[in-house]
């Protein structure tokens, strides 16, 4: 009996160290490559959620409002 | 997909520094940081020219080649712009940099470098969209909104184009064709008319001043 609680506390101590994985604390740098965090597209989340074409549209119709010969001639 | 471009019009541009606070407010951008500025040739000398420089967002940026933790990167639509986790505060992107854009809010009472800051593009970061970590690290994302710029939507005079470059490339097109066609009435090479072209139904050349009436004749034998 003492023997199989030995064996059950020793499988639960190695199991318990398996969560302790080694992670990497430093960035793996790659010369010449980005190394952050990936970015999202501007049209991916809302309002547009992923709709190119509108988040597209959205953005001419603005850049136009800025020609002020087109809005007033 | 179009790349993202500035063009500031200096015969337009009048240092109203309406592109700055906007800049500032838009992001809460803190003290001692300026994303964009208003520098001025020949001050106060008559013809003086203004210009609102900011990040440039190049194509072949040359912070992106010398930052030595690779933090920063090209958006799909030609924005410039970096991860703050990454970044070390060295400063060599603002050696780099021709425009001075890159910001270094300073952290201590001994002027320690806090991780760099520049124009977004009003593009945000490499975090979710509108979250409030992008907003803290990276301010506002407008593009994000289907928005331009707040700097150049504030613009008064609209000498500060943002967007698509073709397209702000058309805008100016037009209004430089818009001035040559209409001329300049006699006068200096600066002001209202240059920047935004006489109006069309403006006598050109001036009418000229009337004339003076002539004196009237003394009579004769009366001295």
């Amino acid at each position: 009996m003492t023997r199989v609680a030995t064996l059950l506390l020793l499988a639960s101590l190695v199991a318990a160290l398996a969560a302790c994985g080694e992670r990497p604390q430093v960035v793996n740098y790659k010369q010449g490559t980005y190394q952050g965090k990936r970015d999202t597209p501007p049209y991916q989340n809302p309002p547009f959620n992923g709709d190119k074409a509108a988040w597209e549209r959205a953005l001419a119709t603005r850049a136009q409002a800025q020609n002020e010969y087109k809005r007033t001639h | 997909m179009a790349r993202m471009k500035f063009l500031c019009d200096a015969e337009r541009c009048i240092e109203c520094n309406g592109c700055v606070t906007a800049c500032k407010q838009e992001h809460d951008i803190p003290w001692g940081v300026n994303r964009r500025r208003v520098v001025t040739i020949n001050d106060g000398v008559p013809g003086e020219r203004s210009m609102s420089v900011a990040c440039m967002h190049c194509s072949d940026a040359p912070c992106m080649a010398v930052c030595p933790v690779d933090c920063f990167y090209h958006t799909e639509e030609g924005v410039v712009l970096h991860d703050k986790d990454l970044c070390i505060g060295c400063g060599y992107c603002f050696y780099a940099c021709p425009f001075g854009a890159p910001q270094f809010p300073q952290l201590g009472a001994f002027g320690v470098r806090g991780k760099m800051d520049k124009c977004t593009f009003c593009a945000g970061g490499p975090e979710k969209d509108n979250s409030p970590e992008e907003f803290a690290k990276y301010g506002r994302n407008r593009l994000a909104e289907g928005k331009l710029p707040a700097c150049a939507e504030m613009c008064s005079t609209k000498a500060l184009l943002a967007g698509d470059g073709e397209v702000i490339s058309d805008i100016y097109r037009d209004r430089v064709t818009m001035r040559a066609a209409r001329g300049t009435r006699s006068g200096p090479p600066w002001g209202w008319d240059t920047a935004y072209a006489p109006a069309a139904s403006a006598p050109h050349p001036p009418a000229a001043a009337p004339a003076p009436a002539p004196a009237p004749a003394v009579p004769a034998g009366k001295s």
